[in-house]
């Protein structure tokens, strides 16, 4: 229990990273495509994070002047939406549905297990980059309870002590 | 392309439904050929391909053919089953592509039990 | 050979995202494989249909003309399916679905209780047609009703027909859909707008997530016909960004439908223009209310605001708007078509028609069902849910997500209705019902909910984003063995606070998980606070785990399952656990076929 508890006081460094003013350019296509109205800018912030695996200051302030909407606003609609990040991802994101389905079906274990054995809690990173552990609400497939997705597979009827055997199979 | 009309999509439902006939419940006729070991042995095989073919040729969306397995009668392969709605079933034995074509024409699409090869009409009754 | 082949058997494949997380698109590919070595690609069809509902036993592969049903099928299956079934007509006896209760199997899909006591109307293309194909949903009366409305009825014709029907908001809600467009329809500015809502947030349920990727044009046909009512040229589908495939489906149906006219400027000739976009969602719970919902598309924070105004008169940029439910979009067409009595006819006094639920949790039958309103809990449960697993009992179901309650075992009699619910505590929400067995905590479930509804409020009320804070770290203090008397009563005092104070549907119900609770498990609450135990077994810090040695069969199944290695045992020996290791994780309680555990 200690060393659960140990692993859970870790406070997780803010990682400041500098996007080169080059790749930033990638971002003009993005703008082109969306500026005009702020309507579009989830789907914007969307295609943006799919390029840079998250949404740095930089290429907020960069999509904040080309399409003409203020950063604060671009902030203020990124922090809320679960769906975005402001921090680097590592190279698979583990989506561990915790409804209520997946949640009476033993999900906490699995949450437990991911906890003590990669190290890393909702919502960090594990130190060598490879995963990125996610909480979601409900992933619609409460059929297969419990569930977790890792990058884009969907793993479902998840026996809590297979949890590991599963990750392993990501590198 | 163009828009479609209130009558196109009736049409559209019409062709389709055509296609989708497998799936609905009812059905004028039903062909079954008895396919087992012995039934695919003895040719059933290709008895299949030419109802397939038929009913393919003809557009008949109210037949519905399917297969069964091994009826017992080995010695007897290739039969297949026919049943018309609201008659009782007809089984013909040791058909050939020339007799099968007859008693799609004149049973399945004429109503007139083939009595030169059929073996027996009625189901067989099960012990209970 | 004539141009398109004949086929004389078609295998219907589930492709929602329960089966094809359990791996339909190997066992198709798998199919095809062997079809083809067996040349009979043009013989037989596969087809992919949207989901079938019966998610727990997926893949699932229903062979017509029989209408067999196949259940758990892998593609190492797939040679038995095509040499025995396919080929002989033989049925492959072990991938029939088994009856819980008989232990029999059963081939026929309509003589599985789970099917056959279904009534379908919004489910009603449900496994029976390819979710891609527009073709095939015209074949089933598709666009019909929208014909029907455009060809020969004016707007006020269609809102009254609607109104007679009684529909109802399947959202939750529970508002009568004829109202609402009449209401939006009186506002006179244009343009209007009519969105869909299918940010289908509550967990435990996935009823819009299968219409969406199963049936999509049942839900552009609704809205069109929706359009057309209240005078708007323009819909929005509004879906949560967990739901890709739905996304996908959608995208398709919507070019299909422009192709042919269904969609765009004059539809099927009569002067009528509508056309829909997608906007995804980015995860936030908050976004299924409708004020919320709508900044959310314009591209802000999805924060609810106060209302009045009413979305009808003021919704997205200000302009009059109209929003309903995924499954209330797809009731429409056979409304449409069939007319408003007859969907009257089915349900009971003040709700009619069907419902469709989403059964999960300990139950047998994990899946989609509808029923007709009025149907009882216990028909739900037991009937077509097939009972709890493991010969566990029914302890409680939970209805509505966080926003609903709990319905005990003893009141499974109650009727599904939406003012039955809403007598006894619950409420009809979106449809989830959550299954619990006797191995769930109640106090732990309500602090559950009440975590998610701290985690999604927005923030801009105080009742609900402090009022929750402090419910949650109360109940916290209760699962960890610090309770004081009193503490419940504080609960239902700050949580009717909370349900009467906030501003939004959300926050007006997130107390209810607790409230409800309290209401039927104080005695759960009291064994928490006054006997620091957990009568569950499941809060970790008010219970330490110990072999019961009159009962333990030193079998060895606890200590093979530990993740810790906190279980001692040698062959033959009553094992026990060493509770500095233990970390309380209830894998060996799970594995432990002999309840020697606690």
């Amino acid at each position: 229990m200690q060393e659960r508890d140990a692993l859970l006081k870790k406070k997780v460094e803010s990682t400041v990273e500098v996007i080169p003013p080059e790749q930033l350019k990638a971002l003009d296509e993005i703008i082109d495509k969306y500026a005009g109205t702020t309507q579009n800018l989830i789907p914007a912030l969307k295609e943006a994070q799919e390029m840079f695996g998250y949404l740095p200051m930089e290429v907020q302030r960069k999509l904040s002047v080309g399409m003409n909407i203020p950063a604060p606003h671009i902030y203020g609609v990124v922090t809320f939406y679960s769906f975005f990040t402001i921090t680097p991802r590592g190279r698979h994101t583990i989506r561990l549905c915790l409804g209520t389905a997946c949640y009476v079906k033993g999900a906490k274990e699995m949450l437990e297990i991911i906890i003590r054995d990669v190290g890393i809690n909702v919502g960090e990173t594990s130190e060598d980059g490879r995963y990125t552990l996610e909480a979601v609400r409900c992933l619609g497939a409460c059929g297969l309870a419990p569930v977790m997705m890792i990058g884009e597979d969907t793993h479902g009827n998840i026996h809590p002590p297979k949890t590991i055997g599963i990750l392993d199979g990501y590198q | 392309m163009p828009k479609i009309s209130i009558e196109d999509l009736k049409k559209i439902k019409e062709q389709q439904l055509n296609k989708m006939s497998v799936r609905a419940g009812h059905h004028r006729a039903k062909i079954t050929v008895h396919m087992g070991t012995c039934g695919i042995a003895a040719g059933a095989r290709d008895i299949m391909t030419l109802f397939r073919d038929k009913i393919a040729e003809k557009d008949i969306s109210d037949i519905i053919l399917t297969n069964s397995g091994c009826a017992g009668l080995c010695a007897k392969e290739p039969m297949i089953t026919v049943e018309l709605e609201g008659s009782a079933p007809v089984k013909y034995v040791t058909l050939d592509k020339a007799k099968a074509e007859r008693v799609f024409d004149e049973h399945v699409m004429g109503g007139k039990v083939v009595e030169d090869y059929a073996l027996a009409i009625g189901s067989e009754t099960m012990a209970t | 050979m004539c141009a398109s082949p004949y086929y004389r058997m078609q295998l219907m494949m589930c492709a929602g995202t329960g089966c094809i997380a359990s791996g339909s698109l190997d066992v198709k590919a798998a199919l095809e494989k062997e079809l083809e070595k067996r040349n009979l690609q043009d013989e037989v069809q596969i087809i992919m249909t949207g989901c079938n509902g019966f998610c727990a036993m997926g893949p699932l592969v229903v062979v017509y003309p029989d209408g067999i049903f196949y259940n758990q099928v892998k593609p190492e299956h797939a040679p038995l399916i095509v040499e025995e079934h396919v080929l002989k007509g033989r049925l492959v006896e072990k991938l029939l679905f088994k009856e819980e209760a008989t232990k029999s199997r059963v081939p026929l899909m309509k003589d599985i209780d789970f099917f056959g006591l279904q009534r379908l109307i919004v489910l009603r293309n449900r496994g029976l047609i390819d979710a891609e194909s527009i073709d095939e949903y015209i074949a089933r009366d598709g666009y019909a009703g929208l014909a029907k409305c455009l060809n020969e009825m004016t707007p006020e014709q269609v809102i009254e027909e609607v109104k007679k029907s009684g529909l109802r908001g399947r959202g939750g809600g529970g508002f009568p859909t004829g109202l609402k467009w009449e209401e939006c329809r009186r506002y006179d500015s244009f343009p209007k707008y009519t969105i869909c809502n299918g940010d289908e947030g509550d967990p435990g349920a996935f009823m819009d997530r299968s219409v969406m990727e199963g049936d999509p044009h049942s839900v552009l046909e609704g809205m069109a016909i929706s359009g057309y009512a209240i005078g708007a040229e323009q819909g929005y589908i509004y879906v949560r960004a967990e739901y890709p495939l739905a996304i996908q489906r959608l995208e398709k149906a919507i070019a299909d439908a422009r192709d042919y006219g269904l969609l765009g400027k004059n539809i099927l000739d009569s002067g009528f223009n509508f056309d829909i976009g997608i906007a995804p969602g980015a995860g936030a719970f908050v976004c299924g209310e409708s004020t919320a919902l709508m900044y959310s598309i314009e591209g802000k924070r999805g924060m609810p605001r106060i209302k009045p105004p009413r979305s009808a008169e003021a919704g997205l940029w200000n302009q009059p708007t109209n929003l309903n439910n995924v499954e209330t979009f797809a009731n429409l067409n056979p409304i449409m078509l069939n007319g408003g009595d007859w969907f009257a006819s089915i349900g009971t006094e003040g709700s009619k028609g069907t419902k469709v639920f989403a059964l999960t949790g300990a139950i047998n039958n994990v899946g989609l069902v509808e029923v007709p309103m009025g149907t009882s809990l216990k028909t739900l449960i037991f009937d077509i849910g097939g009972g709890i697993p493991k010969k566990r009992k029914f302890k409680a179901a939970q209805i509505g997500g966080p926003s609903g309650g709990c319905i005990p075992n003893g009141m499974e009699e109650v009727e599904i209705d939406y003012e039955s619910l809403q007598g006894v505590g619950a409420m009809m929400g979106s449809g989830g019902v959550v299954v619990m067995d006797d191995m769930t905590c109640m106090v732990d479930t309500a602090k559950f909910f009440t975590n998610f509804s701290v985690d999604e409020s927005c923030g801009k009320c105080t009742p609900c984003r402090e009022g929750l804070k402090t419910m949650f770290d109360k109940l916290t203090d209760i699962c960890e063995g610090r309770g004081q008397e009193g503490d419940v009563e504080f609960l239902i005092e700050l949580g009717n606070h909370v349900n009467d104070t906030s501003h939004c549907g959300l926050g007006k119900s997130a107390a209810n998980p607790v409230l409800s609770t309290i209401r039927y498990f104080r005695n759960e609450y009291d064994a928490h606070i006054r006997d620091k135990h957990c009568p569950a077994l499941v809060c970790p810090d008010l219970i330490d785990f110990v072999v019961l040695e009159d009962k333990c069969k030193m079998c060895g199944a606890c200590f093979k399952g530990c993740p810790s290695n906190a279980i001692v045992w040698e062959k033959k020996k009553v094992a026990w656990i060493d509770r500095e290791k233990c970390t309380k994780c209830r894998t060996c309680i799970q594995n432990c076929k002999f309840a020697a555990i606690r």
